[in-house]
């Protein structure tokens, strides 16, 4: 039983970094833009400004970059509730848009590389496999 | 000399100036908001994106992520045996409707995102199912959105009824707007009309045009988010989310062309242009145009005598600036336009109930009663 579950264990471990091939940070952005320009730019903008006070920014977001597990939890599962994001308040929602782990490594990374944003991380989507609710 | 180095640049920076803080008039107002108020019916919703009246108490309310709430005076429960939703982007569980007849045959639609063949992604279907107590039987598929897609955005709605026994329902360009909307073989950028029992109506416009699909009713629509019928006219009104700058009010005509993306007020949101054609021979010119975009969602004529001074103006809400707009309308244009409940939320959808009272689906609050003070 026990070498049963182990095996199990190893499996599902083994399947959580092997289904995703890493692929390189040029190609993830790439195709970052296209999920930011179908799912994100109607609220967050174009420039990642976000509106003041409606949808908070994402180009030098000081919450983005201190909290990233945080924000790649938002994308996976949704965000509400009062944040604080460049010393204003938020209290929106974000519902989770049913985007899969590849496509919201692509695009975190997209936007931690852009708008004056630098993150010298490459998100993967093994990393966004791995957090949990 | 200095005069006329001054004088172009002068009128440049006014042209700049006037260019950027253009507005389609009537620019909107913002009356004395002590005016108004509101009183919260349902609470605890995050996006309730569609809703009907069973009576005075008794409201169906969705909530995009897949829930169908039945709430009695306030108390909700979770209706059983919705199909399974596909999540995706700004697609879910969208509108729902009582059959005009629901007194006696207990039926309801309800529009959603869904994926049912074999294709990645999904498109926006209409259902019809039997209403009993908390639990909903007999679920019928009477139309399913093809092909499947992994896109995000504009997968439309609303569902309302004429007094002639037909259903108009809307898909929006399901993000492909260069090949959906203006083809007819296709959907998406659509309205369709539909008999109450999902059959197509014999004199659907399309109805005997080769390769046509025979429910659409009108076409070249982007993103449908408001449906009403005209109180007096019984004509179908709607809303649409445009690009940037080219949200729209157009009444909805057999068989006519809306004109997306051949033509539009708006641009992309990164400021490029899409089109420089506001109009072309054989395409609807909308009743209205907002700029800037308010991102209307919902829309409701206030009929009842409970509003002082409301009767007959159109009601939408505004999910980008967070209020209701009240629009004026004589002759056909809109003369007026008022902010009702500034910062009140982001209004998904507005109605108005059997009592003649405006409800509001707001984001984040639930579903509240709008009360003129």
């Amino acid at each position: 039983m026990k070498i049963l579950i182990g095996i199990v264990g190893l499996f599902i471990l083994i399947q959580g970094t092997w289904i995703y091939q890493n692929k390189p940070l040029e190609q993830s952005i790439t195709d970052g833009e296209e999920i930011y320009l179908d799912f994100c730019i109607q609220c967050h903008l174009d420039n990642g400004e976000g509106v003041s006070g409606v949808f908070p920014p994402l180009a030098k977001s000081d919450y983005l970059i201190n909290n990233i597990e945080m924000s790649i939890r938002g994308l996976k599962y949704g965000l509400s509730g009062p944040i604080v994001v460049n010393g204003e308040q938020y209290n929106g929602i974000m519902q989770n848009q049913g985007l899969d782990d590849v496509e919201i490594a692509d695009v975190m990374n997209y936007i931690l590389n852009n708008w004056g944003n630098e993150f010298n991380k490459v998100i993967t989507a093994e990393q966004v496999y791995k957090i949990e609710k | 000399m200095t005069k006329k180095i001054f004088a172009p640049l002068f009128i440049s920076v006014f042209c700049v100036i006037s260019c950027i803080s253009q507005e389609n008039p009537p620019e909107v107002e913002t009356p004395d908001q002590s005016k108004f108020t509101t009183e919260i019916i349902v609470d605890g919703l995050e996006i309730p994106w569609g809703m009907d009246f069973i009576s005075e108490n008794e409201i169906l309310v969705t909530e995009k992520k897949g829930i169908l709430y039945r709430v009695t005076n306030g108390n909700k429960v979770e209706v059983s045996g919705l199909p399974e939703i596909y999540q995706r982007g700004q697609g879910g569980l969208l509108d729902v409707a009582l059959h005009p007849d629901f007194k006696n045959n207990k039926l309801i639609y309800f529009t959603a995102a869904v994926h049912l063949e074999g294709d990645p992604g999904g498109n926006t279907a209409l259902y019809c199912a039997e209403l009993n107590g908390n639990s909903i039987s007999n679920l019928k598929l009477f139309y399913k959105g093809k092909p499947n897609t992994k896109k995000g955005q504009h997968w439309g709605s609303r569902i309302v009824f004429d007094d002639m026994g037909h259903l108009f329902f809307a898909i929006g360009d399901r993000g492909n707007r260069d090949v959906n909307p203006q083809d007819l073989t296709r959907d998406g950028g659509k309205i369709y009309r539909l008999n109450l029992d999902g059959s197509i109506p014999d004199d659907n416009p399309f109805i005997d045009q080769e390769g046509a699909l025979k429910a659409i009713y009108s076409y070249g629509h982007r993103n449908p988010q408001g449906i009403t019928i005209h109180p007096k006219t019984g004509e179908v009104w709607e809303n649409e989310h445009g690009p940037k700058g080219g949200d729209e009010i157009n009444i909805v005509q057999k068989g006519k062309n809306y004109g997306w993306p051949l033509i539009t007020y708006g641009i992309n949101y990164s400021g490029t242009s899409i089109t420089d054609k506001r109009s072309m021979p054989g395409m609807e010119q909308p009743l209205y145009y907002w700029v800037p975009s308010i991102a209307p969602s919902g829309m409701a004529f206030s009929s009842s005598n409970i509003y002082k001074k409301w009767k007959g103006n159109l009601f939408v809400g505004s999910l980008k600036f967070k209020y209701l707009e009240r629009l004026v309308l004589k002759r056909g244009k809109v003369v007026k336009r008022e902010k009702i409940l500034d910062e009140i939320g982001r209004v998904r959808n507005v109605k108005q109930g059997p009592d003649g009272y405006l409800y509001l689906g707001v984001e984040g609050k639930g579903i509240l009663k709008v009360i003129q003070k």
